[in-house]
C-alpha cells in the first residue's frame, strides 16, 4: 500500500520519531481517529533509511482503525525495503487486527461477476422468452378465472371490486376533468387556426367532437389511468408478494388472480368507459369555450354542429376502446406486480415497468384498434 | 465526543420519558453503561425495548430527560453535533438494514467514504477486513438479497463496526435465527467486544442470549411503564423480590417443570 493523496504530508505531533543507532525509533501517541486524517508514513521518513524500526506505544488516548492503517503501511514498507521491523510494542488486540488486515490483503481477490457481450445477449434473449411465457401464462389464468367466477358470481370479491373502483374511478375525477378539459381546449386552438383561414370557423365543433369521442377520450383516460391506477396496483401487489400475503393465499388454496386480479380488473373495465365518457364532455366543453373566446361562436351553435358530427357509433367505438384499454392496464398492474422481486427496489422496478407496459399495451392495441373499425367500417 | 476522559460512563440515561403522539410508553427511566460492558434491555413483547432503543440513538426525540455518551448529552446536542456523534455509535437493526442496491462491500464502504479520509483501496480493504471479523470474507460482490439472514445480519454488524464505533447498538440480534447461529452471533459479540473494546447494547428477550454474554441486564415491564429490575440476570433469576423478573429470566425452568407435570401418568 502506497501513501494516499488525502493524508497530511506536514510532520504530526502523534509520530515521534527518534534515531538510535540503527535502529528508528517510531513512537505513536495522541488520538486516532478513522474520521481524521492520519501522518503518512512516506512523509515521516523523509528520506531517512533506517536499517531497523521499532515502533514504540507511547501515550497513546484513543486509536482506531487509523493507528491500524499506518501500522499497516509501516509494516508494508518494511517488508517491501528489507527492514526488520519490531512490533513487539503494540498491544495483542492491535497485533491480532493487524493479523487479520494482513491476511485481507495477501488473500482478498476482486471477484469479477461480468459477463461477456454473447452471454448478456442470450440471456437477454432467454429473459424475453421466458417473460412472453409468463405474460401468456397470466393472461390464460385471468382466463379461467373469469369464466370460473362467471359461473360463480357470489365467489368474486364485490367488495374490493368497489373499493377499486372509488380508487380508480371517483378519485380520479379531478385529474381527468383537468387534462380532458385542456386537451379539447389545445385541439380546439389547433384547429382554428388552420378553419379560419378556409372561413370554416364552425367545423371546430366536428373536429373536437370527433378527435375527443373516437380517440382522444379514452386515451387520454387510459394514459392517466396507465400512471396512476396501474402503478398503484404493481406497487400494492408488489408489497404484498414481498410481504408473503400472496404466498399465504396460495398455502390456502385461493388463486391470487380470483381474490386480487379480478376485482382489479373488473373495476378498471368499468370505470374506464365511463370516465372517458365524461372526458368526452369536457373535452367538448373545452372546445367550446375556445370557439366562443376566440372565434365568437354561440354555445348552441357549437352544440348543435357537434351534434350532427357524433353519433352513437362514434361514442361506442371510443368506449369499446376505453373498455379494452382498462383492461390492459389493469392487466399490466396486476401482472407487473404479481411478478415482483421480493425487495424495495423490485417493487419500485414493477411499478415502472407496470406504467411502461400499460402505456405500450394503450398504444398497440389503439392501432389495432383503428385498423379492425376501419375494415367494419364503423 | 471525547471517550478518552474514563470518568463518565459510555452512556448515562436520566429521567428519560419516551412516547410519541402524546402517549407515554416509559417514564422516568435511569440507568448507567459502563465502557467495554455488554448492556441487556430486556423484558415482554410490547414493553417498549425497542422504542427505548429508538429514543436512545435519536430515531425519535425523547419527551423528557437526558441521554448521555461519554458524558456528553447527546439529545439536547445540536443537529450538527448529534450527527458528529452518531459517528461513534453503530446500530445493528433487526433484519440487518443493509441497502438493497449495494454488495456487501459497498455496505460497509459507504459510511467510510461519507466519513473518512481514506482512499478507495484503503475504503475496501478496511471493509473487507470488517466482513472478515464477522465472518463474511469471499462475499464481497454479494448482494443482499443473494444471502441468507443471519449473514445479512453479520453483514450488518460489519457496517456498523465500520467507523470503530464507541458503542455499538443491537436491535433483537437473534430475532429469526436458528440457535447455533445465533449462539454464533452472540459469540462474535464478545469476541468483538473483547478485541475492540466497544460497549454493546443490546435489545432482545432471548433468554439464552441473556444467561450467556450479558453482563448486566435492566428489565422493562409494560403495566409499570419503567425499569423493574436491574443487574447481573444470574443473579436476579433467584434473587430479585420481583416474581414478574423472575418468572421472565426463570421461564425456561419453570416450563420444563410444568411439562413434567402435565405429563400422563402411564
Amino acid at each position: 500500500m502506497s501513501a494516499t493523496d488525502h493524508v497530511t504530508s506536514a510532520p504530526d505531533n502523534r509520530v515521534q520519531m527518534h534515531a538510535d543507532g540503527e535502529w528508528l525509533l517510531v513512537e505513536l501517541q495522541g488520538a486516532w481517529r478513522i474520521t481524521e486524517t492520519r501522518p503518512s508514513w512516506m512523509s515521516l521518513l523523509a528520506g531517512r533509511d533506517p536499517v531497523r524500526v521499532k515502533l514504540v506505544w507511547g501515550k497513546l488516548e484513543d486509536w482506531d482503525s487509523a493507528l491500524l492503517l499506518f501500522v499497516f503501511e509501516v509494516k508494508q514498507w518494511c517488508r517491501v525495503k528489507g527492514v526488520y521491523c519490531d512490533l513487539s510494542d503494540l498491544p495483542d488486540a492491535l497485533q491480532q487486527l493487524l493479523r487479520q488486515l494482513v491476511v485481507v490483503n495477501e488473500t482478498r481477490m476482486v471477484v469479477d461477476r461480468s459477463r461477456n457481450f454473447l452471454t448478456m445477449v442470450g440471456l437477454a434473449a432467454q429473459d424475453v422468452w421466458a417473460k412472453t411465457k409468463e405474460i401468456a401464462t397470466f393472461v390464460g389464468e385471468c382466463v379461467i378465472s373469469a369464466t370460473g367466477l362467471a359461473k360463480r358470481p357470489h365467489k368474486f370479491r364485490w367488495r374490493d371490486c368497489v373499493d377499486e373502483m372509488q380508487q380508480c374511478g371517483a378519485m380520479a375525477l379531478p385529474i381527468v376533468s383537468l387534462i380532458s378539459l385542456l386537451t379539447g381546449l389545445i385541439m380546439a386552438y389547433q384547429s382554428a387556426v388552420l378553419m379560419r383561414q378556409f372561413g370554416a370557423d364552425i367545423y371546430v365543433a366536428d373536429a373536437v367532437g370527433l378527435v375527443m369521442v373516437r380517440e382522444m377520450g379514452a386515451m387520454m383516460t387510459a394514459i392517466i389511468l396507465a400512471g396512476r391506477t396501474g402503478a398503484a396496483f404493481a406497487a400494492t401487489l408488489g408489497n404484498m408478494k414481498a410481504g408473503e400475503e400472496i404466498d399465504a393465499l396460495q398455502t390456502l388454496g385461493i388463486r391470487p388472480v380470483d381474490f386480487l386480479v379480478m376485482p382489479r380488473l373488473v373495476a378498471l373495465g368499468l370505470m374506464m368507459p365511463l370516465l372517458a365518457l365524461y372526458a368526452n364532455g369536457l373535452g367538448i366543453l373545452g372546445g367550446m369555450a375556445v370557439s366562443l373566446g376566440l372565434l365568437d361562436i354561440p354555445p348552441t351553435a357549437y352544440w348543435v354542429e357537434t351534434q350532427t358530427a357524433i353519433d352513437m357509433s362514434d361514442i361506442m367505438t371510443g368506449l369499446i376502446k376505453a373498455s379494452a384499454f382498462g383492461v390492459l392496464v389493469g392487466l399490466a398492474g396486476c401482472h407487473c406486480g404479481l411478478r415482483a422481486e421480493r425487495s424495495a427496489a423490485g417493487v419500485g422496478r414493477a411499478t415502472t415497468s407496470a406504467v411502461v407496459m400499460g402505456l405500450l399495451l394503450i398504444i398497440v392495441s389503439d392501432a389495432v384498434f383503428a385498423v379492425t373499425f376501419n375494415i367494419f367500417g364503423w | 465526543m471525547n471517550t478518552t476522559d474514563t470518568h463518565f460512563p459510555a452512556i448515562d440515561v436520566a429521567g428519560l420519558e419516551c412516547g410519541y403522539d402524546g402517549k407515554v410508553l416509559l417514564a422516568d427511566i435511569h440507568f448507567q453503561v459502563k465502557r467495554g460492558e455488554i448492556f441487556f434491555i430486556i423484558g415482554g413483547s410490547g414493553c417498549g425495548k425497542s422504542t427505548l432503543l429508538r429514543h436512545l440513538v435519536g430515531l425519535n426525540p425523547p419527551t423528557a430527560g437526558t441521554v448521555n455518551f461519554f458524558g456528553e448529552c447527546f439529545n439536547r446536542a445540536s443537529g450538527d453535533r448529534q450527527r458528529e456523534m452518531l459517528k461513534r455509535i453503530g446500530v445493528l437493526y433487526q433484519g440487518g438494514a443493509l441497502w438493497s442496491s449495494l454488495t456487501l462491500l459497498e455496505n460497509v464502504m459507504l459510511p467510510l467514504g461519507e466519513y473518512t479520509p481514506l482512499d478507495a483501496a484503503e475504503r475496501a480493504e478496511l471493509a473487507c477486513m470488517k466482513l472478515a471479523q464477522v465472518g463474511l470474507s469471499g462475499y464481497d460482490s454479494y448482494y443482499p438479497s443473494e444471502i441468507s439472514g443471519g449473514m445479512r445480519k453479520r453483514a450488518g454488524l460489519a457496517r456498523a463496526l465500520a467507523l470503530d464505533p464507541a458503542i455499538v447498538f443491537f436491535d433483537e440480534p437473534s430475532a429469526g435465527l436458528d440457535p447455533i447461529s445465533s449462539r454464533k452471533l452472540d459469540e462474535l459479540i464478545v469476541n468483538l467486544r473483547d478485541l475492540l473494546g466497544m460497549t454493546c447494547v443490546v435489545v432482545s428477550h432471548e433468554l439464552a442470549s441473556i444467561f450467556s454474554i450479558a453482563d448486566r441486564v435492566i428489565m422493562l415491564d409494560k403495566q409499570h411503564k419503567g425499569i423493574i429490575a436491574e443487574g447481573d440476570p444470574r443473579v436476579l433469576v433467584k434473587e430479585s423480590n420481583d416474581a414478574r423478573v423472575r418468572e421472565f429470566l426463570g421461564r425456561g425452568e419453570d416450563a420444563k417443570v410444568t411439562a413434567r407435570q402435565n405429563q400422563p401418568s402411564p
